[in-house]
């Protein structure tokens, strides 16, 4: 019996322990004489029994389906030869997923030794799903006997039903800090193991970074260099431009749409801004490499530097230029920024305004004096937390900017990101012990810290900022 | 003494042209903001959408065949093994040599590289296969024969000035095509199989129907996650979360998680998923935890904000008539703030459907030719198709790749309308 076919069987046997003491609680009340004289309502002695019967039942299935393939490779170790069980750990878990494929049928190994043992395994997982199977059902069965049983005028189902849904909603609530530690602990124990092989502080201030240069053993460097002061830069110059481009329209946007622009005006072109944010970066990361970069290769390369007849030389621009990618990083971000912004400015209370009014100040000058000042506060907000986005932006810069690592502040150049490089260091092969791999988390770590401090304290200053007019 | 005790109305008077310049330029300033978005979205969306519609069609060039048996190799019409395991690439060579009248090695190996002869040994393949064989052998049919890559290319570019992909052609070659063309044998149409294979190596053969099967049993195991646990978790903040220092961690949380990169929650499911728990790499089980995990904050948030419009009045009746806490949340809270959860629902899923950096970091973008049957399946998705064939040096991907986009973006627009609808049509105002 295979899993989804169990699991239908177990809902299935949920479903009629349901009905089953539903039935009894309504033939206890028939014979007590009316609904009246039970505890609670049918429905809730119905819900008691399945929810005793089903969280069980769920609980074995899903350990069962986590844990049974490591036993089953436990249990086939004992089968292979001494040599093969010293191997290192790399090459045992090679050797035993070639037997699993075996077993699936997927690979045509002919060796005898390999093929007995996938008949094992073979064996091993029949015996598991049987195993799952009857244990499931029986659990079924008797939880479900036990319940209806229990089914009586006195006891309080509706007390333990709404304690179980109360705590079931708590545990759902619960998994966005689950996903917090998560991510903590994932990140933090790689980078741990990190900076055990490379010291933190050249990982922090090395200005070296060439992680892929380890071909030999004995070469120069042959661990590769783990500085990353390049990526770092990159990052800002890339998220710089962006932030060049998006500040400017976004804020100026986001005055214009709440001061100036009626509600028609508004009510147009605010969807058609937020459709900007919406498309995937993805199609960005397309657009950047593709139409943004050449357009500004061809239009600015060559081009002669001239500063009052003196040349300074003649622009050097790369297919791969930070520029490209901080535009169109930029132009995503725009809507971001005067949505956020529009949201503070719309908080500023009118009294101010008119309080301006009244002084005889223009509508630009109540913007500038008044209105800007008291909203700053949630804009320099709505900024902090574009620029976490810019920084933790992955697929325009995967897309667009090359993976060479250079220190340079030219926004003409090809840079690398804290993003690219761990994407180009995590797709493909994994071995997990490599100071490679190891990298690319404890980039991660650095991405998470960064941005978790930024939205942290942008966060904390929009919520101030809204208490005060409140 | 007049003309030392100025009057502050002319002062004002003095400056106000000025004022009323600087009025001006702020307006502009303004303005111009706003056009620049626009003129944005106007020149992102024709750029795509004209680089998007040419992935859709391609060139064929109308070959009648000979089916020869001996060329084929079929001895047995009966026999499937021979049928599949045939030379049909040998067929095709010599209906090209005929048709381009060559008979010297040099001239032949030209012709064939006019051609995409793997992949219209396929259509071939399947003539066969559905027709009848001891019939169909000996005679001569017409087929619609996939022209090589580049000489789509080149054809889609031929009124563009410089020419683009003309070089990758000799003077035989060109006049060879230019006299097909001439002809009316070569055909433009749209490229149906696109939407119906997987992927492939070769341009004209990959489609985008396993990438798009992927992408929706991402969903589906995004939505079955995130939809419940969402509205689950906004149900207890909002309804039962005691004011203190806990729930006060969770509102952060949440808070936090919504702004955390995309590429962390990767990082998440690298480590978590598939290196702890041992899950299979490149599946849309995986895939879609990730995406859950992310999506949750877009749906926790937009979910209490329906439940909060739920007026407190609706809860006081359903008590006054003696529901307990869970029926009033059950029967009365939550069908009406349902229109609400489930227009958060589809915008997270939206933003789900086109998210990229988590699904490169658990291994969604390889080259997956089978189009996927089910959750566990390994399978790519509608984003790491487009990367996949964005990266791919063939020009002929880089059209499919934005033919792609025009389907994602399709998807997305389709989404957001329904959402838009959702929140309209079925949302209540008190």
């Amino acid at each position: 019996m295979n899993f989804s076919t169990l699991f239908t069987f177990i809902l299935l046997g949920v479903a009629v322990v349901y009905y089953l003491c539903q039935y009894r609680s309504l033939s206890i009340a028939k014979q007590m004489g009316g609904l009246k004289h039970l505890h609670s309502l049918p429905v809730f002695y119905g819900m008691q029994a399945a929810i005793w019967c089903a969280i069980p039942c769920i609980i074995i299935f899903t350990l069962w389906t986590i844990l049974d393939d490591s036993i089953i490779r436990q249990l086939t170790l004992q089968y292979l030869t001494e040599e093969q069980q010293r191997l290192p750990q790399g090459e045992l878990i090679l050797l035993l997923s070639s037997i699993e494929n075996i077993a699936q049928g997927t690979s045509l190994q002919q060796d005898p030794q390999m093929l007995a043992i996938a008949e094992r395994v073979n064996d091993f997982q029949r015996i598991s799903q049987l195993a799952l199977t009857v244990i499931v059902l029986c659990a079924v069965i008797i939880l479900g006997s036990w319940r209806w049983m229990r089914v009586s005028a006195a006891n309080n189902a509706r007390n333990s039903v709404e304690r179980t849904f109360m705590v079931s909603l708590f545990v759902c609530s619960m998994i966005a800090i689950i996903t917090t530690i998560g991510i903590v602990f994932s990140v933090l124990f790689e980078s741990i193991r990190f900076f055990q092989i490379i010291p933190i502080h050249e990982f922090v201030f090395g200005a070296q970074w060439s992680p892929q240069l380890s071909i030999r053993e004995d070469q120069v460097g042959s661990s590769g260099a783990f500085g990353a002061v390049p990526l770092f830069t990159g990052t800002l110059l890339i998220s710089a431009i962006a932030m060049l481009v998006a500040v400017p329209t976004g804020l100026m946007t986001a005055i214009y749409l709440s001061e100036y622009a009626n509600a028609k005006l508004r009510g147009i072109v605010k969807p058609l801004l937020e459709i900007l944010a919406g498309i995937p970066t993805v199609v960005y990361g397309f657009f950047a490499a593709l139409t943004i970069a050449p357009m500004i290769k061809n239009s600015l390369h060559g081009f002669d530097l001239s500063l009052l007849g003196i040349s300074l030389g003649v622009l050097d621009v790369s297919g791969e230029s930070a520029l490209a990618a901080g535009l169109v990083m930029g132009v995503m971000i725009i809507p971001f920024v005067s949505s956020l912004s529009d949201d503070v400015i719309n908080a500023v209370p009118q009294s101010l305004r008119d309080g301006a009014y009244g002084l005889g100040s223009t509508q630009s000058e109540t913007v500038k004096k008044v209105v800007f000042p008291a909203a700053l506060p949630g804009i320099v907000g709505a900024i902090l937390l574009a620029v976490s986005r810019a920084i933790g932006e992955t697929m325009i810069v995967v897309m667009a900017v090359g993976t060479a690592a250079k220190l340079t502040f030219n926004p003409l150049e090809s840079v690398t990101t804290v993003t690219v490089q761990m994407t180009t260091l995590l797709i493909g092969d994994h071995e997990f012990d490599s100071a490679k791999t190891l990298a690319a988390f404890a980039l991660g770590l650095v991405l998470f810290i960064l941005t978790l401090g930024l939205n942290f304290i942008a966060l904390r200053i929009v919520k101030k900022y809204r208490e005060q007019y409140d | 003494m007049t003309n030392q005790t100025i009057k502050t109305i002319d002062r004002v008077n003095l400056t106000l042209k000025t004022r009323h310049r600087a009025e001006k330029r702020f307006r502009l300033y303004g303005m111009v903001s706003i056009a620049f978005g626009l003129l944005c979205l106007l020149f992102l969306f024709s750029n795509i959408i004209g680089k998007g519609m040419r992935g859709f069609t391609y060139h064929y060039l109308i070959l009648s065949v000979e089916l020869d048996a001996s060329v084929l190799g079929i001895t047995d019409p009966n026999d499937l093994d021979q049928i599949l395991a045939a030379n049909y690439s040998g067929l095709i060579k010599k209906a090209a040599y005929r048709y381009f009248q060559v008979n010297e090695r040099k001239a032949k190996k030209k012709v064939r590289k006019l051609l995409a002869i793997d992949g219209t040994g396929y259509l071939l393949q399947n003539k066969l296969k559905q027709g009848n064989v001891s019939e169909l052998l000996g005679t001569k049919v017409t087929i619609l024969a996939l022209v090589d890559d580049k000489v789509d290319y080149y054809l889609k570019r031929l009124g563009e000035p410089d020419e683009p992909g003309k070089q990758a052609f000799d003077d035989q070659q060109l006049r060879w095509i230019d006299t097909a063309k001439e002809a009316g044998d070569l055909k433009h149409k749209i490229n149906w199989a696109f939407f119906s294979t997987g992927d492939s190596s070769h341009s004209e053969e990959a489609g985008i129907r396993g990438a798009v099967m992927g992408s929706f049993y991402l969903l589906l195991v995004t939505f079955l996650l995130s939809f419940p646990i969402g509205i689950a978790a906004a149900i207890y903040l909002e309804e039962y979360a005691p004011t203190n220092r806990w729930t006060d961690l969770i509102e952060v949380n949440i808070n936090n998680l919504a702004a955390v990169p995309s590429i962390i929650f990767g990082l998440l499911g690298l480590a978590i998923f598939l290196s702890f728990f041992g899950f299979p790499r490149s599946t849309p089980l995986v895939g879609g935890f990730v995406l859950t995990l992310m999506t949750l904050p877009t749906i926790i948030i937009s979910s209490r904000a329906a439940i909060k419009a739920v007026p407190p009045s609706i809860r006081q009746a359903a008590y006054g008539i003696g529901a307990s806490k869970m029926q009033v949340t059950l029967h009365h809270v939550l069908p009406l703030a349902m229109p609400g959860m489930l227009t958060g629902t589809i915008i997270g899923l939206a933003q789900a459907l086109g998210e990229s950096a988590p699904l490169l970091m658990i291994g969604m973008a390889a080259f997956i030719p089978e189009v996927p049957n089910g959750v566990s399946d390994p399978a790519t998705a509608l984003p790491m198709q487009i990367f996949q064939w964005f990266r791919n040096a063939d020009a002929g991907f880089n059209e499919k790749a934005s033919a792609a986009i025009l389907v994602l973006l399709m998807f997305l627009i389709s989404m957001n309308i329904l959402a838009v609808w959702a929140r309209r049509r079925l949302e209540r105002r008190w």
